[in-house]
Formats: structure tokens, sequence, C-alpha cells
């Protein structure tokens, strides 16, 4: 295959970023998006050019590192995909790709098309766990039964690799989808319930101080989650936040 | 130095209980006063941060990903194993320490994995407190499934995901220490090198990716939860960052650096599909359960497989060749990973691979979801024989179950596995090898400990399945937090620690000089190129199958390889930026060291044993004829090399192991 990319150049996270073209040739269609970023970088280098900035590391569609706004659609066009599980058979020979970094005022640009997510691991610092110490003098594991069917929605929750395809593919920046998955999975167990009114506060106060939009049910988020997080969450966590706020 | 390994006297099953009640204590308000660095934020990291963080410890935590969530334990998918007997299967303490012991081939230590199997329980029992989803039953009970190379069901699990999830609740517990300000969290940093005052570990250098900053940091106490090594092949299932670095600085440091050709090949990966591949993937072995492994039996059958002619779906039942059912009939499709790789090896090196390389066999579900299906029909009472229902029926619980890894393998091979059979082939997984660490998981170096993939570990020469989260978690949650104290008691009164002694001065310095002669060095071949080449040779001379000739030529050639490495390698951009080329050239370049020293360490090892296949160590006659053979005689002990200077001058320890409680026998799975 023959491509045009449009890839985001940007040296820093002060520097202006611009668009730059890279034409690529004898793409595979079993390569993977990932793959394909390396065969360019391989040649760049060879060529004396800097390589492109992109973050990756499982290549296994679970870490959640890689990242990428792929024409106009985060993880790119496939459904229920990361970025590093996309691959080239779903381009034409000829094609041009849009490639840039998931945009959002609370993902600042480090370089290229690496982004700070750094803002999602604060809202968990705020509240994202079960305050049980880690002694091992617990009780015994089947003391806590749970039944299936909570223990399976609180496992769907529980899958968010924490990418961001939400907060970029959502017209507002809201991160409303990622903040409600996490506050679903202890809201859905018994674990979680001690302290379910502050966790819900104080993560949804730090995802607001952190610069993320408000959500308006447009959906986007859901239809972009490479693991198919749904919108369920958004709504156990506003009722989560109203009975929080009730109890103030 | 001779190695003490301070293994607990008196009767196995009471040695930790003593030993916890022998060791000194820290009181609490003491631990405010105490640092402790913990690279790496996996499971065995970010357990053990949090641990000592919940202590009143001061903890300073680091990760090369941009969050401690993202460390590769992330994408464990099967399961993690405690001796719990909830299936009352005859499990037991016992039978956990006894199946790990076997499964690693009699190459680990007794008191450590005696250790490892008695807290297992308590790992369950923290996780599920923590909110860590598991796999329940109707009733709201913990569920559990079997995995290779054991006879009872104790693998707890969460679909495929259970690194995943276990990892979320470290993470979690990790969080709120962060929140409390108990941690402190550097990302994207990379430890560069390790300090050493006075003979003792007191803290690292670490390059901040972001800014390329070279930052000094102390504390009183290191721990390396760093995982493995596995990427020294190039193509390994290990996420791309993982790397050696770390703990190769630290053999540098004079950590003894144990074992190191003990790596695991894994049996059921996603087969290399060509030139541009970058990594292998994994489909969890929990697949075995209900998958059924054959090639054809016939060569004609493999040809027309191969030119497209004929679909594995229209081989005939009695033209398949189930070979681990036919040559392990008491373990069939559930022998350890060692055996199942060898014999998949075994199976494609005769011709009967079914891919274009030649290099894959197929994993096959249809007769589960036969068996299923028939099942489900029969509970809802519906029509058994109505062969569309029960595939359908069927289907729902084979998603149920690896719904997540068929989707996987789906969208990498483009090929639906509920119709057709999936084809895997075996790939580097783990690394049994690692630093040497004591019974109290600390190196030669005092003050400085290894945990989980970075130690030597408790897994022998090969690593069973659903046991790699049990020792990061073990050793994170439930070991290394009683054991530091001991050493920790010692500095009370030291206050803390300067970073402006002439040993961190010249660490910087060290480290600073290696990244100006990497990043001035103008080369004309990128760090891929070379890291490409050291995999080529480390998987064709030092892989599943090894001779003492082809060790030999490894060694020279890797050697080679280096030489010509730190002539000609480029690294574009700058030093004092975000530079992934430079950090990945500063990994390959300890790779190329690490590489040479395990092809040293597997040509003196001149037996078969684990997954480690010596061409000159077969079983000659009797039931085990062809197998791999074992040789207690001569090679029961860790090999555990010091560091002088290039690899080939490193000089080997040996310590011997003790067998007071197993007796040691032949491997059978038949």
């Amino acid at each position: 295959m023959n491509l045009t990319l449009k890839i985001w150049r940007q040296k820093n996270a002060n520097d202006k970023g611009k668009m730059v073209d890279y034409p690529i040739s004898g793409i595979e269609p079993d390569m993977s998006f990932l793959e394909m970023l390396d065969v360019l970088n391989e040649e760049l280098i060879n060529k004396g050019e800097e390589p492109v900035a992109f973050d990756h590391d499982c290549r296994e569609g679970i870490c959640g590192m890689c990242s990428l706004y792929i024409n106009g659609e985060a993880h790119g066009p496939d459904r229920g995909v990361t970025t590093c599980q996309l691959h080239m058979r779903m381009f034409n020979d000829g094609d041009t790709i849009y490639i840039e970094p998931f945009r959002a005022a609370a993902f600042p640009v480090v370089k290229d098309l690496v982004v700070d997510r750094s803002s999602f691991d604060r809202i968990q610092h705020a509240g994202g766990f079960v305050s049980v110490n880690t002694s091992g003098n617990t009780i015994d594991a089947n003391t806590i039964p749970v039944n299936k069917h909570d223990a399976d929605d609180a496992f769907d929750a529980a899958t968010c690799i924490g990418c961001g395809a939400c907060v970029a593919s959502c017209k507002n920046s809201s991160a409303m989808l990622f903040v409600g998955a996490k506050v679903s999975q202890f809201a859905l167990l018994p674990q979680g319930q001690v302290e379910a009114t502050d966790r819900v506060m104080n993560m949804v106060k730090q995802m607001d101080e952190e610069g993320f939009g408000n959500c308006t049910n447009t959906g986007a988020c859901e239809v972009e989650c490479p693991k198919g997080i749904s919108l369920e969450n958004i709504a156990r966590m506003n009722r989560e936040y109203l009975k929080a706020s009730f109890k103030g | 130095m001779a190695l003490d390994s301070k293994i607990p006297k008196g009767p196995l099953a009471d040695k930790w209980t003593n030993h916890k009640n022998n060791i000194n204590l820290v009181n609490p308000a003491n631990k405010r006063l105490i640092d402790v660095i913990v690279v790496g934020t996996g499971l065995a990291g970010g357990s053990a941060a949090a641990t000592l963080a919940e202590l009143g410890y001061n903890v300073k935590a680091f990760c090369f990903q941009d969050s401690p969530r993202r460390a590769h334990s992330i994408a464990a998918q099967g399961g993690i194993n405690a001796a719990k007997n909830y299936q009352g299967d005859g499990d037991s303490d016992y039978r956990l320490f006894y199946d790990t012991v076997k499964g690693g081939d009699y190459r680990s230590r007794e008191a450590n994995v005696y250790r490892l199997a008695e807290v297992s329980a308590n790992i369950i029992d923290q996780c599920v407190a923590q909110g860590v989803p598991f796999a329940r039953e109707y009733g709201g009970l913990l569920d559990n499934r079997s995995f290779g190379g054991v006879l009872v069901s104790r693998t707890f699990y969460a679909k495929g995901q259970t690194g995943q999830q276990l990892l979320l609740g470290a993470y979690s517990a990790m969080n709120r220490q962060i929140g409390r300000g108990k941690i402190k969290m550097y990302n994207r940093h990379e430890m560069l090198d390790v300090v050493v005052v006075d003979g003792k570990a007191r803290g690292i250098i670490a390059r901040n990716l972001v800014t390329g900053e070279i930052e000094r940091h102390s504390a009183h106490a290191v721990v390396l939860g760093t995982g493995g090594y596995g990427n020294v092949f190039f193509l390994s299932t290990n996420a791309m960052g993982s790397n050696v670095t770390a703990a190769w600085k630290a053999h540098k440091r004079g950590a003894y650096f144990a074992n190191p050709c003990y790596t695991q090949i894994h049996p059921t990966c996603i087969p290399v599909s060509g030139d541009h591949q970058s990594k292998l993937t994994l489909m969890s072995e929990s697949l075995r359960n209900d998958g059924r492994i054959w090639v054809p039996k016939h060569m004609e059958d493999v040809k027309a497989i191969r030119e497209g002619k004929l679909k594995p779906t229209e081989i005939a039942e009695e033209n398949r060749d189930y070979y681990l059912e036919r040559r392990y009939p008491a373990f069939g499709n559930l022998v350890p990973r060692d055996v199942a790789s060898r014999a998949a090896k075994e199976r494609c090196d005769a011709g009967y691979g079914v891919n274009k390389t030649g290099e894959a066999v197929y994993l096959d579900f249809a007769s589960a979801i036969q068996r299923y299906g028939k099942e489900q029909a029969h509970v809802k009472g519906l029509n058994e024989n109505d062969a569309a229902l029960v595939k359908e029926l069927g289907q729902e619980v084979i998603k149920n179950k690896y719904g997540n890894l068929f989707q996987m393998y789906e969208k990498i091979v483009d090929q639906n596995p509920y119709e057709t059979p999936m084809m895997i082939y075996p790939a580097v997984h783990y690394t049994m090898g690692g630093i040497w660490v004591d019974y109290n998981l600390m190196t030669t170096v005092p003050g400085l400990y290894a945990i989980g993939e970075a130690n030597f570990s408790d897994h022998g020469a090969n690593r069973l399945g659903a046991s790699a989260l049990m020792q990061g978690l073990a050793d994170g949650y439930f070991v290394l937090p009683y054991t530091i104290g001991d050493y920790l008691s010692n500095d009370i009164r030291t206050g803390p620690i300067s970073t402006e002694s002439p040993e961190f001065e010249e660490a910087e310095k060290n480290v600073r000089n290696r990244i100006e002669s990497l990043i001035n060095n103008n080369g004309t071949h990128s760090v891929d190129y070379f890291h490409k080449k050291l995999g080529k040779i480390m998987w064709n001379k030092v892989g599943m199958s090894r001779n003492a000739k082809g060790l030999s030529e490894a060694i020279e050639e890797i050697a080679a390889l280096r030489e010509e490495f730190w002539k000609d390698v480029k690294v574009p951009g700058e030093a004092e930026e975000f530079n992934e080329e430079l950090a990945k050239a500063g990994r390959v370049a300890d790779f190329l060291e690490l590489g040479e020293l395990f092809a040293k360490d597997a040509l003196q090892r001149n037996e078969s044993c684990g997954g480690h296949y010596r061409e000159e160590s077969v079983e000659e006659s009797g039931e085990q004829k062809g197998e791999a053979k074992r040789d207690d005689e001569n090679f029961k002990y860790v090999a555990a090399w010091e560091y002088k200077g290039e690899p080939k001058d490193a000089v080997l320890h040996k310590e011997n192991l003790v067998f007071e409680n197993i007796e040691l026998k032949q491997r059978s799975y038949k």
C-alpha cells in the first residue's frame, strides 16, 4: 500500500505545532497502525530526521498508553479497538491519513502525538479506591459475597483502560465516561459503600478542577471507547452524585 | 563472596512464621524517618509501594510509563493461583508448593516457594477487599478455573483480564497513599543507575523522560520491581518498553544476576506474520482448558491447508493429530508451558505447521462449543439435537469465558475463532532468571531489594500458569514489607541521605557520559536495527532448543554486534528533551550485554531443564525417550553471576539447592 500521512508535529508543549506530509510506501495490510509508524520512523531516522513521537507500550490493547486521533476519530476508524490493535487492512491503497494527538485542555501536548494524561491519575488520587489497609489481615474473601450480575457489571466498568479516547471524542472534552466507570465499579460492590459519598464528591470536584467539560449526552464517548464502556456508567455516577449531594 | 540464602531453620511449614517472629521491627514513629525508593509500579512494585507507605515509610515510586496503571502486569490474562481449596478438590499449601517446585523442574528454593503458597490465600482476601471484581458463581462466591501443570482448580480470574484488575487494585492502593502524600510518584522517569554508598544502596540516578533532566534521588533502601527482560529477543510478549536496564545497572553495581538463561516460552501466542512485526501477542493459557491442540496427521493435508485448498474444519476427526493428548494422556492439553511449547515446536520442525511459515498449530474450540451448547440446551430444557441452537448456546458460553481474547485474535489475524480454529505458536514470555536475592528478597548489595519478575524468583526453570501474578503480589504485599524492616531497623538514626556525596557525583557523571556518547555517535543504523539483529541471534541460537556449538557462536556474535552498536548506532534528537530513541538506545545497549551473559549461562548449563532444551541432554530410553533430560547430579544449583567488566569475564557462583521436603523425580505428565 502507498499512503500519504498528514501528521501533527510539535517539538514540545510550548511549540505551536503544524501538520506535516509524509508519503509512505510498502505498507502491508496485516501491519498494525503503530507498526506502520515504526516503518515511517525508521525511514526518518535513516534520512537523518527526527522520528515522530507517539505513546505506546503493550501493543495488546490493554495498557491504554497508545492514543492518536486518526482521520478525526480516537483510535481510528475501527470499533472496539485501541490504536495498537488497529490494522492497516482498514485502509485502502492511496489513502491520505490524518494523524493528530488527542486534543483537550486537560491533556496538554508533550511532543508530536504524545499528550499528558496525568489529570486522570489525579482524579483517582482524589478517591478512586477502597480505603482498606494493605496488611493482608482482612476477612476471608468469600465472606463478601457479590451477586454475579453486580460482579459482572462492576467488572465491565473496571475494564476501562484510561486511554482518554472518551475525552478526545467529546465536543466538550468531558471525562465523565472515565470517571463514571471508576465510580461505578465501587458503587456496584459492597466493598466500596462505606466511603461512597466522599468518593463521588471528591472525584467529580477534581474532574472539574482539571478542566474537563461537562456531559451533554451526545454519546460520542461510548461509540469511540475501545472497551465498550457504557453510558450507563455516567448515569450511575450522576445518581451517586445526587445521592451524595443530598447527604452533603 | 559466598552466597548466603538466609533460609530460616526449622520445619518447612513454620519457617516463615518463625522468621517473622524473629526479625527486627521498626517502630511506627521511626518509619517516618526512613525513605524507600521503589522502581517499577507493576504488581510487585505497585503493591510494595502501597504497603510500605501504609506502614509509614516515605516512599518514592518511579515508572517509565505515563501512569503506574500502565505497567505490563496489566496485560496478564489468565489468572492468579491461591491455595484456598474453595472447590474442595484437595488443594492445600503443600500441593501448591509441590506443583510449583515440580513445575519449575526442581530448580527453585523450597523455602521461598512454600512461603509463596502460604501467603497466596491472603492475596485473594486482600484483592477482594480492595474491590477487585473477580469472577463469581451465581451464589455470589468466587469462581475458580484450572491451569496447565496442575490437577486442581485453584485459579482466580476476571475473564481474560486478571492482570489488569489486580494491577488496578494495587494502583488504587497506591492512589490512596499518593493522595495521603505518603508516596511521591515519579511518572515518565527511568532509573539509570543505583548509587552505592559505603557498600549500601542509598539511591538512584533517574532521567526525566519528558525533559531529559538527570536527577539524583536518595533513600535508605532501594527496591527494584522492574519486571523481566524477555525483550532481549526483540520479539516477545512483553510491552515495548519492558527492559533490563535497572536490573543490569544493579548487576554492574554488585548484584549477582541469577539464571539469566531461564526464559519461559509460552505455548499459546499468535504466530509471527512477517518481518515488520514489532511484538507478539499472547493468548491466555486458560484457553487450553477448553481448546484442543492439533495438527493434521497427514502431510498432504498440511500442504493443502498451506495452499489454501483445504480448511481446518474440513479435516475429519480421525485425520487430526491431537499430539498433546496422544503423548501426555494424564494432563493432555493442560501439560505445563514448557512441555506444550516443545511439543508444538517438535511437530512444526517435523513439517506439520499449518500456516505459510510452517510455524503454527491449531487451538480448536469446536468440541468445547458442542459440549457447552448441549449442556446449556439441557439446562434450559431446549432441543439438544438442534445443531444450530447448540452451536449458538455453546459459543455464548465460550464468549463469556474468553470473549476478549477471541476479539483480540480476530482483530490481529482477521479470522473468526468461533468458526475456525485459532493458530498459535510458542513465543518468549516470562523470564525466570533475574537478580539473585536471599530469603529476605535482598540482593548481594545490602539495602538493594528485587521483587517480582525482576528477581530470580520462585519459579525455577519454568513458570506454571497463574503463578507470576501470585509472586508479584506476594512479594509486594506480604513478604518485602516484613523483611525490609529487618534491614531498615539499623537506619532509624541515620537521618536523611545526602545526594551530594562523591558516590552520587560519580554515578551521575557515568550516566551523563553514556547519554552523550549515544547522542553524539552519528552512526548509520537505528537502534531497532541492532535490536532486531540481537533478537535473531537469541532466538536462533539461545532459544527453545540449544547446543554448545550454537551457544559459543552466539556469545561471539553478540560481542561483535555490541562493538558495532557502539561504533555505528545513530540516535537522533537531543538529550534534554522527550527522546524515545535515546531511551531505547540505552535499553538496547544493556540488552547487548545481558544477551551475552544469557548465552554464557545457557552454555554452562549442559542439561535440559524447564523450557531449556539442550540437544546434548535427552532421555535415550524408556517411557520418556526423546523427552528433555534434567541432570540433578551436576546442575542442581542456582547459577549466580558476578559482574567483572565484560560479560565474558563474569564469575559464576553456585547456590546449591537443597530439597528436604520433596523428592526429586522425573517430571512425567504422561
